[in-house]
């Protein structure tokens, strides 16, 4: 088992605690003028998003969680499972719903993605940060209205509801970003 | 392109460092404390089992970076210099953060006569008199025990290892490892003491536990106590100081136990300064001593809110 020494903490870093896999969010050394060394941390839990903090003796270990983002291609979903593919190697996972949670809602089939696995099982799937879905559903924008710039509900293709301005129309593809849900522009 | 090139300091930090270093001159010029340099390379080190040196490799074998340049200062102090001070860059191994450079700036003085209480007062006027505008008011001196009785709650002399842990739990840390009776004063210490510590005030800590003594001389009393202070502004702590020990037998005896700890610790084993111990033997005046971390001064002096601010290159971009 690969292990991190508190030096090497640092935001980013995936270890394991109680069993389950966490990234490290914040790290602070702490260190009185002539005594022990601390590392206090703040944590994320990667099955529950739970945020804690810890505090470790500098220099002790921790060890490794065998966390890695991987890109992947999204396939399909058989309604219990939704189906993942690395493009170099053509090796497929199955992700829970737990894990593709709010992600799926932005993507389609044959789009790219970021599936972190954890011990080879898919922990969590991430949608790139700007995604360009088409329109399946919007009422007609209301002539006149477009300075006072409102909005108006748009279904995409891939079932999310987005906020578009009154000027675009069902049926335009429309570049969103995934982190806010918001719409960006027409493509 | 990369953008690691460019200095960390704005050129308003940049020119604070300069005033203060200015001022530090000027202060000790006024009290005929006389400057000096010592090497920075030294064939001995630290032999505290919290400082790891760094070391560099020479054409006449390795040599050890400074963590202070407290040994060959006094063996100046032995060989006569008088009153003396230094403002030194100096290496520790492993130490970053948002309050940790691994090479800092350090400021150590040494006065003849002086116990920890007329040092105190002088590091006070010092501090004060670089603040100007930003007084930060008279300074409260706090006995070590006083300080935890007020902000952890439990007198840290009598306390047991499961009550000193359980108090850390009630502050709501989470530690996961193995601490000894020093380790879990030193957690409360950084960690519940010293955040409770009035916000933009001094506050001197002194009176440590003997255990605690580093280069300190032992008080007698019940308990006995290390002649140690520290002095924080706000919970930052800028600078420890001592009653220095002058006795060179009880010296070699600490860096044996020094040295015992870092076996039992698979910490590296580091050559002894006999160099010292001998300037110890021939004699140290009577003195009293400090070091003082400018770059955390500056950030105080500045508002700064993360190391890398003060220093043109921090670790990252050197």
């Amino acid at each position: 088992m690969a292990n991190y020494s508190t030096s090497e903490f640092k935001s980013g870093l995936k270890i394991l605690m109680d069993g389950d896999p966490y990234v490290i969010i914040e790290n602070e050394f702490v260190k009185p003028g002539k005594g022990q060394a601390f590392n206090r941390v703040k944590v994320r839990n990667l099955k529950t998003g739970r945020v804690l903090e810890k505090t470790f003796k500098s220099g002790d270990s921790v060890e490794a969680a065998d966390v890695m983002d991987t890109n992947m291609q999204y396939l399909y979903t058989d309604g219990e499972f939704w189906h993942f593919m690395v493009p170099d190697t053509f090796e497929q996972h199955a992700a829970g719903e737990a894990a593709v949670a709010d992600a799926i809602k932005w993507l389609k089939e044959q789009d790219m993605c970021v599936v972190t696995l954890w011990n080879g099982v898919p922990l969590a799937v991430s949608p790139p940060n700007f995604v360009e879905l088409t329109i399946t559903q919007c009422d007609p924008g209301v002539r006149g209205d477009t300075a006072q710039g409102g909005t108006k509900p748009a279904t995409l293709e891939t079932g999310a509801v987005v906020k578009v301005p009154l000027f675009v129309e069902e049926g335009e593809k429309v570049r969103v970003d995934t982190r806010t849900g918001e719409y960006v522009s027409r493509v | 392109m990369s953008e690691d090139w460019y200095p960390g300091a704005s050129p308003d930090l940049l020119r604070a460092r300069a005033a203060m270093l200015a001022g530090i001159r000027a202060f000790f010029a006024g009290r005929g404390v006389l400057e000096v340099e010592t090497p920075m390379l030294s064939r001995a080190a630290a032999t505290d089992p919290a400082l790891e040196s760094l070391v560099a490799g020479t054409d006449t074998g390795y040599r050890y970076l400074h963590t202070s340049p407290e040994f060959p200062m006094k063996r100046l102090l032995a060989a006569g210099s008088g009153d003396i001070y230094q403002i030194a860059r100096v290496f520790r191994a492993g130490e970053a953060g948002r309050y940790h450079n691994p090479e800092f700036s350090l400021l150590e003085w040494y006065r003849l006569g002086f116990d920890e209480h007329r040092l105190m007062d002088e590091v006070e006027a010092l501090v004060r008199g670089l603040a100007a505008a930003n007084d930060p008011g008279p300074a409260e001196r706090l006995d070590y025990a006083e300080a935890f009785r007020r902000h952890a709650g439990l007198d840290p002399f009598a306390a047991t290892v499961a009550e000193l842990s359980a108090c850390a739990a009630d502050h709501g840390i989470v530690f996961s490892g193995e601490l000894d009776r020093d380790g879990w004063l030193d957690l409360l210490m950084s960690q519940v003491v010293a955040p409770g510590l009035p916000a933009g005030r001094l506050t001197f800590i002194h009176g440590y536990p003997a255990s605690q003594a580093a280069l300190a001389r032992l008080r007698p009393g019940d308990p006995p106590t290390a002649a140690r202070f520290e002095l924080h502004w706000g919970s930052l702590e800028l600078a420890n100081g001592f009653h220095e020990l002058s006795d060179a037998d009880e010296q070699a005896a600490r860096f044996a136990r020094d040295l015992e700890i870092r076996q039992a610790r698979g910490l590296p084993e580091v050559p002894v300064d006999r160099h010292l111990l001998a300037a110890l033997q021939a004699g140290l005046p009577d003195c009293a001593g400090v070091a003082l971390g400018l770059d955390r001064l500056l950030m105080c002096l500045t508002g700064a809110t993360h190391i890398d601010q003060v220093l043109a290159f921090a670790w990252d971009k050197a």
